[in-house]
């Protein structure tokens, strides 16, 4: 009876317990974004300034440097011939950039890549699509996804050359 | 195990005042001449009797009333505390909190800030206190329901002797026809709608015993309706989503996965009329155009599933509305909500290129700003390009022409114009008010004709599987409420001992009413009427 | 229509005034003489009542056409507010006289819904335009309920406040009899702001200010008592009148406070020249009327009055306006002050009817929480209203 009496009142503390304890780690301590290292990246189509058709699926096999960017916002500006500097050398190493816009006009987007002469492929994603898939608030975020579809890192904020080149290496194929 | 067994023979779990089953006093409580103690009909609470372990200690922390109530208090004063200065919510978006609550409120403010009172209802200490009022309800009602459940039930007729003497009703009567009076009691209880049980000629009239689960009920609700806040901080529990959205544009509704798409014909904004006969006076208070509605027709697409998002998949309609404030648009889960609205938002400009010297005209081109298009030809060997488009222009830190947004405030475009008299071309660098030759003196010039503007409308977009849960909860709250607030639970005791009637009575609020209701069933009778004890002895202190 | 319905406001007003007078007739015992002959005072009770019940009916034709008039239930700025309160009020008052016939309640309600209605009428009265988040039916659900509720908490408050005067002893100056000299001085100051208000307007008062708003921008401010506290940056506009001391932060409705502080000055000349001419507290002075009031029975009375009041501003204040809330604003909650001070009313009588049952608080303790309980909702109407800006700031 006692006994009885113990083990019930231990198990409803521990239920209240544990609940309590996950809602505040989920609340104060878990990240809440959509896309996180570990999940399975999600597949998307756009075309780029010359029209052709750009899937990430098509990507298999190589790494993948998904920024998301926008004229208007300074570090990614900053960022974008640091990023062109370094596209052809891992470009033979498998990593492949993809710099998808917020939706800005075309125009906007291709005299922005003439005057910096960038020349990896840049889409934009009309009606924020893909920005929206992939949970993407504040620009500019850097999606790196490896040889198998997976991301590895979800990077929010401006870059340096070191960084870039860091990220490179994590998704490296082969590594 | 050492169960109380009382000279009627009834075992009581140990921590028993009065017996569960005649209502004798038990143990040291029978020595007392004072009232019974009837909380709960004096049974056992368990937390009390058994506190050995640790678990058994916590138990019994939160199942105490006075724990319960001070929580309230604490949580009371907490939340108003968090009025004092407004939540970092309520402060204006473009202002910094760290400066806002210093600037605006001096040193009280800036503490205010520092203390984290500016974000205080989602602070960890305030779900704290909101949680431990959870388990404060769950675990009281638990501890007290049982036991009452219980004592309710096995309750007899007969009763004993000094549970009647002690209960704040009571009064003795000799009459000398016992049987005819009872008779005479029992069909007015009756017609006052208590059920009545007899043993050995002793009567219990009760009613209203369902009164008594009212708190327990509520509380559930109550439970109920934390857990449905607690679901709330789980992930994809809800979405609360701030959208813009411009007339004719046709965007994707944040968290749908690019599944859902909405459409904004148009905007409509209504103003109270200020020669309106009935609000006319009211208006001329207000001083300024007071908004009587404000709408966006949408148009809700749902996108063919690709297997990929993006630009692929054609969009197809699948319903229309028109959204205003207290009127949402509701698809699958979502709902979408009228919150805000800009009006007149740059959309497109028109130029014409003209001929500085002669005032002559050669064609109009119109941008859309929002997608303007890198060469206009005229004909006849005029041609514009636009060699670049600041949406918002800005002078960057670095003193190179950027823009702010991709929202078109303050447009710029650098104008490159061909004519046959200039096939070269020559720069002009065409702005809101502003139209400058940065490269050197032109011959033709592009002239601001016309600008098109159209209203932008904020929404919400919502999804919220918590809704039900807290429906039930408050629903379940409110049947209990009442049930325990418009019902009171009253027993009248008619015994029959040494020759006497004793009456007495119990009720677990409105001791004056049950005294008019016994006044009522023994009006026909000699019965004498009992008297609150209570009362009396106020009366005594007094005199 | 406008017309018709503000005359049926002042006639319920005047039929309180005339069952005020048929309470204190009832009560102070004398006995008046008739044609028919003697009258007693219990009868003058029950012709209380039945003004209480008239004042009621004359109310809901001020409400009915008003509501006609402007096309939606008139419970939509503070003039409407307060003076549907002080309609509940007196329908609180009907129901509990009905259970418990005391004149005592009626002499000391019927004041009280005079003052409240008296209070109301200083807001600008116009039937105004509603803006769109308040145009839904949960308007109307929403704010009857909760006025419903909390009138019928204010006939706890009368209670406990009956309790009070009766049985504190004031021989001698303790914390009781001070707080209950505070009680009466808060009510003696709503008083006062009435006497003021009506003063100054009929005197057509009018100060105004250009000062710098809580967004920063420039605007115009219109003072109707003389402005002790001015505006943010006030600059006074209007000529001939006096200037303010000090000026408040953009943050707080200054003409709001300016008049708040007024009121309780008012209160307070008032308080004392009470005290001077009756020479002693005026809860003693009061006190000898109410000595045929049963301490027991009124406590009863005022729990009664929170037991019934209690669901009906929980529906109301709480659970509508949730509802509300989510349609309107999107969401049930959002902690706007005027819905946390729902809350901490809430919170209050819980644990009200937690230490009345559990603890065993009654008597003086629960008559002193009853008196709490109502400056509370008072406080989120005016204060929270009136001087914190939020969401719910729909005083003209």
């Amino acid at each position: 009876m006692k006994q009885k009496r113990l083990i019930m009142r231990s198990s409803i503390l521990a239920i209240i317990a544990l609940a309590l304890a996950y809602t505040f780690y989920s609340n104060f301590m878990a990240d809440r974004s959509v896309a996180k290292a570990g999940d399975l990246s999600v597949n998307f189509v756009l075309h780029d300034l010359e029209g052709e058709r750009i899937e990430l699926e098509e990507f298999k096999g190589k790494g993948v440097f998904l920024n998301f960017w926008g004229t208007y916002c300074p570090p990614c500006v900053k960022e974008m011939p640091i990023m062109e500097e370094l596209y052809a050398e891992y470009k033979e190493k498998g990593v492949e950039i993809i710099a998808v816009n917020a939706n800005e006009p075309k125009l906007t987007v291709e005299r922005f890549a003439n005057r910096h002469g960038l020349t990896f492929p840049i889409a934009i994603d009309n009606g924020l699509n893909v920005i929206e898939a992939y949970g993407i608030r504040p620009l500019p975020t850097t999606v790196l996804i490896d040889e198998h579809g997976v991301i590895v890192r979800v990077f929010t904020g401006g870059m340096t050359e070191q960084m870039v080149r860091d990220f490179m290496e994590e998704i490296k194929p082969g590594t | 195990m050492s169960n109380l067994t009382c000279e009627c023979g009834h075992v009581n779990p140990r921590g028993t005042i009065v017996c569960e089953s005649c209502g004798k006093p038990l143990g040291t409580n029978d020595k007392q001449e004072k009232l019974l103690d009837m909380k709960y009909e004096g049974v056992a609470r368990r937390s009390q009797t058994y506190t050995t372990t640790f678990i058994d200690k916590v138990w019994m922390f939160f199942s105490s009333v006075k724990v319960g109530i001070w929580i309230i208090v604490i949580t009371l004063l907490a939340s108003a505390l968090g009025t004092i200065y407004p939540q970092e919510m309520y402060i204006p978006p473009s202002v910094r909190p760290e400066d806002y609550y210093a600037a605006e409120y001096g040193f009280t403010g800036q503490l205010y800030y520092q203390l984290g009172f500016h974000n205080l209802y989602s602070s960890w200490w305030y779900m704290l206190l909101i949680a431990s009022l959870g388990v404060s309800i769950l675990i009281a009602s638990i501890d007290r329901f049982f036991p009452l459940y219980r004592a309710l039930k096995t309750q007899r007729v007969t009763r004993h002797a000094n549970f009647l003497k002690r209960q704040r009703v009571f009064g003795t009567s000799e009459v000398k026809d016992i049987d005819e009076s009872f008779d005479v009691v029992k069909k007015k209880l009756k017609e006052k709608k208590y059920s009545i049980s007899e043993e050995n000629g002793n009567l219990v009239a009760e009613k209203g015993r369902f009164a008594r689960w009212g708190p327990y009920i509520n509380h559930i609700g109550l439970i109920i309706f934390l857990i449905g806040c607690m679901l709330r901080y789980f992930p994809g529990m809800y979405v609360d989503e701030h959208m813009w959205i411009r007339e004719g544009e046709t965007t994707v509704v944040p968290t749908t996965g690019g599944q859902y798409h909405i459409g904004n014909e148009e905007f409509i904004i209504e103003l109270y009329d200020e020669d309106d006969y009935v609000f006319g006076e009211a208006m001329q208070r207000a001083g300024g155009p007071i908004v009587r509605t404000y709408q966006t027709n949408a148009v809700l697409y749902e996108r063919e599933n690709t297997g990929a998002v993006g630009s692929e998949g054609d969009l197809v309609e699948i319903d229309r509305a028109e959204i205003r404030v207290n009127e949402p648009m509701k698809f699958d889960d979502f709902a979408l909500y009228q919150v805000d609205y800009k009006l007149h938002e740059l959309n497109s400009m028109s130029f014409v290129l003209e001929d500085k010297e002669t005032g002559e005209t050669f064609g109009q081109i119109d941008i859309d700003l929002f997608n303007p298009e890198s060469v206009y030809d005229l004909g006849e060997g005029y041609r514009i390009e636009i060699r670049e488009y600041f949406p918002d222009f800005v002078m960057s830190s670095s003193n190179v022409p950027s823009t702010r947004s991709q929202i078109p405030d303050n447009p710029v475009f650098i104008f490159e114009m061909f004519t046959p008299d200039t096939p070269e071309g020559e720069v002009s660098f065409v702005g809101i008010r502003t139209n400058l030759e940065p490269m050197g003196e032109n011959d033709f010039k592009m002239t601001f004709v016309d600008v098109e503007t159209k209203h932008v409308s904020a929404l919400i977009v919502r999804k919220d599987y918590t809704l039900p849960i807290l429906i039930i909860g408050g629903f379940i709250f409110m049947i209990g409420l009442v049930q325990g607030s418009y019902w009171a639970h009253r027993r009248i005791w008619f015994q029959r001992i040494d020759g006497k009637v004793w009456i007495a009575g119990h009720t677990n609020k409105n001791y004056l009413a049950l005294r008019k209701e016994i006044d009522y069933v023994i009006s026909d009778t000699s019965l004498s009427a009992p008297v609150d004890q209570v009362e009396e002895e106020e009366v005594n202190n007094k005199s | 229509m406008a017309a018709i319905s503000s005359n049926f406001l002042l006639f319920a007003f005047f039929v309180y005034l005339l069952a005020t007078i048929a309470f204190t007739v009832s009560i102070t015992g004398k006995k008046w003489r008739d044609k028919q002959g003697e009258m007693t005072g219990n009868r003058w009770g029950f012709f209380g009542f039945l003004l209480s019940i008239l004042g009621s009916l004359l109310s809901i034709a001020y409400f009915i056409t008003r509501w006609i008039h402007s096309g939606h239930a008139p419970v939509s700025n503070m003039f409407e507010y307060m003076t549907f309160l002080g309609i509940a009020i007196g329908f609180a008052f009907v129901i509990i006289y009905a259970i418990y016939r005391s004149n005592y309640l009626g002499l000391f309600t019927m004041p009280i819904v005079m003052l409240i209605i008296a209070y109301g009428s200083m807001f600008p009265g116009e039937v105004a335009p509603l803006i769109p988040a308040l145009q839904s039916i949960w308007l109307k659900i929403h704010v009857i309920t909760t006025a419903i509720g909390q009138g019928i908490l204010a006939i706890g408050f009368v209670a406990g406040l009956i309790y009070l005067i009766r049985t504190i002893d004031f021989t001698e100056a303790n914390k009781q009899t001070r707080s209950l000299e505070f009680v009466l001085y808060a009510i003696l100051s709503l008083v006062g702001f009435i006497l003021m208000g009506s003063i100054f307007n009929a005197m057509n008062y009018e100060a105004n200010f250009a000062y710098i708003n809580e967004n920063g921008m420039e605007a115009e401010m219109t003072y109707t008592l003389p402005a002790l506290v001015g505006p943010n940056e006030g600059q006074l506009l209007t000529e001939g009148v006096m200037s303010p001391i000090v000026h408040a932060p953009a943050i707080i409705v200054a003409n709001d406070l300016n008049t708040v502080i007024w009121s309780l000055f008012s209160g307070f000349v008032l308080y004392w020249v009470l005290r001077f001419v009756l020479r002693k507290r005026i809860g003693a002075a009061i006190q000898p009327i109410l000595k045929g009031v049963s301490p027991q029975a009124v406590d009863e009375v005022s729990y009664r009055a929170i037991a019934i009041g209690f669901p009906i501003f929980t529906l109301g204040g709480l659970i509508f306006a949730m509802i509300w809330a989510q349609i309107a604003w999107t969401r049930f909650w959002g902690w706007d002050p005027k819905e946390v001070w729902a809350l901490i009313t809430f919170l209050f009588y819980a644990a009200y009817l937690h230490l009345r049952l559990s603890k065993g608080w009654h008597g003086e303790k629960s008559a002193w929480l009853c008196v709490i309980g109502f400056a509370i909702i008072m406080f989120n109407l005016v204060f929270v209203n009136l001087v914190i800006a939020g969401l719910h700031s729909y005083a003209l």
